[in-house]
């Protein structure tokens, strides 16, 4: 359907790095969470990778910062149609901590937990090669808990649901296996610029 | 190698049931048959649908605009009539300083008008009548809850049971009260106005932010508290991202779980 809105116009000057029904949020970054935001010390948090590998393995704060730090300077998208164009954040590749386990051949998808119990599903493929990390800091400040601080994920080619805030856990699957959103209506992938939103999308 | 893992936290517990999704929500062209001031920077736009399907208090709607030249802009927007009053939505839009979509909607958008939406959605901030809920929203935070108030209204007037709800709905003075009329009349037994800039001559509440006693009398008459036992009732809480952050912290700090507390931010922070 394309029905044109009369006198709309437009912001112009649309950036090219908004994928398509994105909008550019500026300097703001708006916090969309659908639970309150919990109070995860650094002293305590923990990050598990277990499910399809030889021996399940858990990192503390301190082990994950004496892995080689990793940032990623880019855009993130957020499915209610916010974009962050040109923002950075640091903290350590995924890859880095799949290297210290034995993944198993049968593992295909990851579900990806936090400690307040959201979930999120993604193929292993998504998360590996360079694509996912665990940040702590965000443009050079410690991230703040309402971003999912002390630690949260960050896949930034896919909306931003599936970059799980407080992040405790990576469970590596044999299946695909809906989370919180994707059993709640939302894309299963999530791909912003296929604008893969919802599911059937 | 999976079977022996210990189990993940839920967010959902199983009584949430997952609400009718997978339904193709297609575009559709409504047409706008009325738009009422709600408040000096609010309007309210009642749209008919041919394709409508009822929709959960709590729920949303996309509205796309597009340009001549195939831009577009979409943005959200909560329903707030309820699913009791069939083929339309009423959606109230808050006209933010420069705002892309809401400005174009309070300026150009009349009676009679054809306009693009896309619902209904969402899954999680919903109220499904069947659990005590203490409502807690400000500004066009008020928008999903006040549907709530109406579908459990008509749900009533049907003869149908409904659960316990309470409404604390704030804003900076009565003018800018989103829904005043209905508050203080039709649901003023179900609402609590907190009014951050004015005295309130109505309750007598003197001016100022929300307060623990906003929220504690209806929190423990529905069971909200850890403290008061009962089955317990969810909170929805809406709003900008000040003031979901500062509800959310207080309501902790009385005693609510902070598990049983659903949060709906609009906009940017
Ligand atoms: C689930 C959900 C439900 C919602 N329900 C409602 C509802 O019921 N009622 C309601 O009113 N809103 C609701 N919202 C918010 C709504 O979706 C929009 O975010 C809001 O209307 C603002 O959109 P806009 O296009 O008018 O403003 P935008 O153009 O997006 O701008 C928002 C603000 O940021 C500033 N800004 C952003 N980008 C720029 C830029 N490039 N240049 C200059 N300034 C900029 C603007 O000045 C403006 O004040 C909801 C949001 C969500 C996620």
């Amino acid at each position: 359907m394309s029905t044109s809105s009369t006198g709309f116009t437009g912001r112009r000057g649309r950036d090219p790095r908004l994928p398509p029904g994105q909008y550019d949020v500026g300097s703001s970054w708006p916090v969309l969470t659908a639970e309150a935001t919990p109070n995860v010390s650094t002293g305590t948090w923990t990050f598990r990778v277990d499910g399809e590998v030889t021996a399940p393995r858990t990192w503390t704060w301190d082990d994950v910062h004496a892995l080689p730090s990793s940032s990623y300077e880019g855009d993130i998208h957020c499915v209610t149609t916010w974009s962050k164009l040109g923002t950075s954040f640091t903290g350590v590749s995924l890859d880095a901590l799949l290297d210290q386990v034995e993944v198993l051949p049968s593992a295909t998808h990851v579900l990806a937990w936090s400690s307040s119990g959201y979930t999120t599903n993604l193929p292993l493929a998504d998360v590996t090669g360079g694509k996912a990390w665990l940040v702590w800091e965000h443009e050079g400040a410690p991230l703040t808990a309402e971003h999912g601080g002390p630690v949260r994920m960050l896949v930034p080619h896919l909306y931003f649901w599936k970059s799980t805030k407080w992040v405790a856990g990576l469970r590596l699957l044999d299946h695909d296996e809906p989370g919180f959103w994707e059993r709640n209506g939302y894309h299963d992938r999530g791909e912003p610029w296929a604008e893969q939103r919802y599911a059937g999308d | 190698m999976t079977d022996a893992l210990p189990e993940l936290p839920q967010l959902d517990s199983p009584r949430r049931r997952v609400p009718p999704t997978g339904a193709k929500r297609p575009w559709q062209t409504g047409t706008v048959t009325e738009v009422r001031q709600e408040t000096p920077h609010a309007k309210t736009f009642r749209v008919q649908l041919e394709q409508w399907q009822p929709h959960l208090p709590g729920q949303n709607y996309l509205v796309r605009l597009t340009a001549p030249d195939g831009y577009r802009a979409q943005r959200s927007y909560s329903v707030a009539s309820p699913p009791e009053d069939p083929g339309v939505v009423e959606l109230t839009v808050d006209r933010l300083p420069d705002g892309e979509v809401s400005g174009y909607l309070h300026e150009h958008v009349a009676v009679g008008d054809p306009l693009e939406v896309r619902g209904p959605f969402g899954g999680w901030f919903v109220w499904r009548g069947d659990r005590p809920a203490l409502l807690v929203g400000g500004g066009s935070g008020l928008v999903p809850l006040v549907c709530v108030l109406r579908s459990r209204a008509a749900r009533l007037v049907a003869g149908r049971d409904s659960a316990p709800v309470h409404l604390v709905a704030a804003a900076r003075t009565r003018e800018e009260l989103f829904y005043s009329g209905e508050l203080t009349g039709a649901f003023a037994d179900l609402t609590t106005a907190v009014l951050s800039r004015e005295d309130d001559d109505a309750s007598g509440r003197p001016a100022g932010r929300l307060r623990a006693d906003d929220l504690l009398p209806a929190a423990d008459r529905l069971g909200a508290l850890r403290a008061s036992g009962g089955p317990g009732a969810d909170v929805f809480l809406c709003g900008s991202t000040p003031f979901t952050t500062a509800a959310e912290q207080l309501l902790v700090e009385v005693g609510v779980p902070a598990e049983s507390i659903r949060v709906e931010r609009f906009g940017p922070s």
